[in-house]
């Protein structure tokens, strides 16, 4: 039996997902997950008892290069996309009071 | 024969031997833009002006040595989440509907290294979100065999261009068989390459450890050209691999004699659509009289491979996709209260449904209290459908199976449903999941004239393999046909 999705962990996805949604879309949003929740829970069939979890199918391996500057000064491109910018740099709602 | 209804090698050819410029190419494939895309509507933006100032210098650089390869010439549609320097750039989202990369993506610097002439942006499901390319926020784009069938994704768009002939090849992306699935919706050919292979750099990231860039062509000639214009080691990409053995076209001697495939049963079980099993077998018995030996044996994790696969998928998804803050760049709300307010109502406004709807499932997946269980857990079985897939490549060159359980869908039919939707892709997210390569090919058509493809898998590097067969199954099977759009404007 899957895990039942409450109010509670609702609320707690919507925090962690970034998203507000409207009663009416988190009632719909529960049942969606509760679907797939019941359907994913066809692995707890599968004995994985001693199988390493594999993130990456090659053996991982760390990229290494030097550590030199090959970038030059992007700033205006970094901020031609920017909804708002302010003197140069990215302009974000106040947050500390 | 009209210059839209080559192949791109032999338009491309046909340059090299100065009987056709490459300009005339480029006019071929707007004109017919022009004629079907009222219907398709492949594209979400298109550069006609641009096309034809570059198709000028690459006819210079063709005749002055610049550009030797085969494809040089050649116009190519590119997947709307492919970076290209002032091309807006949405992955089909209104979170991006302003986005203008400062820079290309790998890939499409190999495009103009090659003398090639991107012509546009193909539509997509959002983020490439889905199955249909109804998920994607400016319109839904139309199977050019039947418009009112959807052409598949999330790579619809390319598929599409190609199918209608509006492009001679296109690049597309493939996550969970979102190039190999509009292929075979579309009666196109595509290709996904082992991972690694083909550098996602400026590439939008859906989930990183299963993304890859692959072509999309009229025949597999085509896509194993393409392939090698785009693959290659990128130290932009920490995940790119180096890879020597590059000449995937030499490898096309169309001959299978002897050449071992193994078909999965459980893949010809109860949802397969008996039409699209009676083209497959019909596939296999080609194969056969070629020369090549047919087996069956079986794939024990098959049930497994869709909840391990969206597990995984939607995990990388929603860490990938907290990028689109309204900070740096895309859309931000105009009402909101303060800095995590602008967050989520930027989030809210901007993503559609079904990317939603992966994303918090993601966000669930991966917290606490519910990682072991969920997100540890895929893992695990990947680790499990990676081994069995490695048992059958010690017994097979190539395991085969069909693209998709059925043929394209109705437009409008898809979507209430996300669970039974995710359920069509039963063929296609394990190829990913394992990191191989596959490639889609038309093998036959339903009662009502749609395509069917099969797809043929390798092992990890064994593009020549898949290659190999696909090309010898084409001869096997003979000439496709094309989508034949009545009405066309003009």
């Amino acid at each position: 039996m899957a895990k039942q999705i409450d109010d509670e962990t609702m609320e707690n996805v919507c925090i962690l997902a970034k998203l507000s949604l409207t009663e009416e879309e988190k009632e719909k949003a529960k049942a969606d997950m509760q679907k797939m929740l019941d359907y994913v829970d066809k692995l707890d069939e599968l004995d994985t008892s001693g199988v390493e979890p594999m993130s990456h199918i090659f053996e991982d391996e760390n990229v290494f290069r030097e550590d030199v500057v090959t970038n030059g000064d992007n700033r205006e491109a970094m901020l031609a996309n920017a909804p708002k910018k302010k003197e140069g740099q990215y302009q974000v709602p106040k947050t500390i009071g | 024969m009209e210059l839209e209804s080559m192949t791109a090698l032999e338009l491309a050819k046909k340059i090299k031997q100065r009987q056709v410029s490459v300009l005339d190419g480029v006019k071929s494939v707007f004109a017919r833009i022009e004629k079907r895309e009222d219907r398709v509507h492949a594209y979400l933006d298109t550069y006609r002006k641009e096309a034809y100032t570059r198709a000028r210098q690459v006819e210079k650089g063709i005749a002055d040595g610049t550009y030797t390869g085969p494809l040089a010439g050649v116009p190519i549609a590119v997947k709307d989440n492919i970076c290209i320097k002032g091309k807006t750039t949405t992955c089909a989202s209104r979170i991006l509907e302003n986005f203008v990369p400062q820079y290309n993506a790998e890939v499409v610097d190999r495009l103009e290294k090659a003398g090639m002439i991107v012509i546009g942006k193909t539509n997509m499901d959002e983020f490439a979100m889905g199955s249909t390319t109804e998920t994607s926020a400016f319109g839904v784009t139309r199977n050019p065999w039947d418009p009112g069938h959807v052409p598949g994704g999330s790579s619809g768009g390319s598929c599409a261009a190609v199918a209608a002939e509006e492009a001679f090849l296109a690049l597309g992306s493939d996550t969970g068989g979102s190039i190999r699935q509009p292929s075979s919706f579309c009666g196109v050919t595509g290709l996904k390459p082992t991972y690694g292979t083909v550098s996602r750099y400026g590439l939008v990231a859906y989930a990183s450890s299963l993304d890859q860039i692959g072509p999309i062509g009229k025949n597999t000639a085509d896509c194993a050209a393409l392939l090698e214009v785009i693959a290659g080691h990128d130290p932009k990409d920490s995940t790119s691999i180096k890879r020597e053995d590059l000449d995937f076209s030499a490898s096309m001697t169309g001959k299978i004699v002897g050449m071992k495939f193994g078909v999965p049963t459980e893949y010809l079980a109860a949802g397969l659509n008996p039409e699209v099993k009676d083209a497959f077998m019909e596939a296999l018995k080609i194969l056969t009289q070629m020369g090549a030996i047919v087996e069956f044996f079986s794939m024990k994790t098959t049930e497994y491979m869709i909840p391990a696969y969206y597990i995984i998928a939607s995990a990388e998804a929603s860490s990938n996709l907290e990028r689109f803050d309204g900070v740096k760049y895309g859309y931000r709300a105009t009402d909101y209260e303060g800095l995590h307010d602008m967050y989520r109502r930027t989030r809210t406004q901007g993503f559609g449904e079904e990317v939603k709807r992966r994303i918090m499932l993601g966000s669930f997946v991966l917290s606490s209290g519910y990682y072991d269980a969920y997100y540890l857990k895929a893992l695990r079985t990947k680790a499990l459908i990676k081994r069995e897939f490695d048992q059958a490549f010690e017994k097979y060159d190539v395991i085969l199976a069909p693209a998709a359980p059925y043929t394209a869908p109705e437009l409008g039919k898809s979507l209430q449903d996300p669970l039974a939707m995710y359920l069509g892709d039963i063929y296609t997210v394990a190829v990913n999941l394992c990191g191989l390569p596959g490639i889609s090919v038309p093998c036959g058509k339903d009662e009502s004239g749609l395509p069917i493809g099969i797809q043929m898998i390798g092992d990890c590097f064994q593009e020549k393999k898949i290659l190999r067969a696909a090309g010898a199954f084409e001869k096997g099977r003979g000439d496709f046909g094309t989508a034949k759009m009545g009405g066309d404007r003009g």
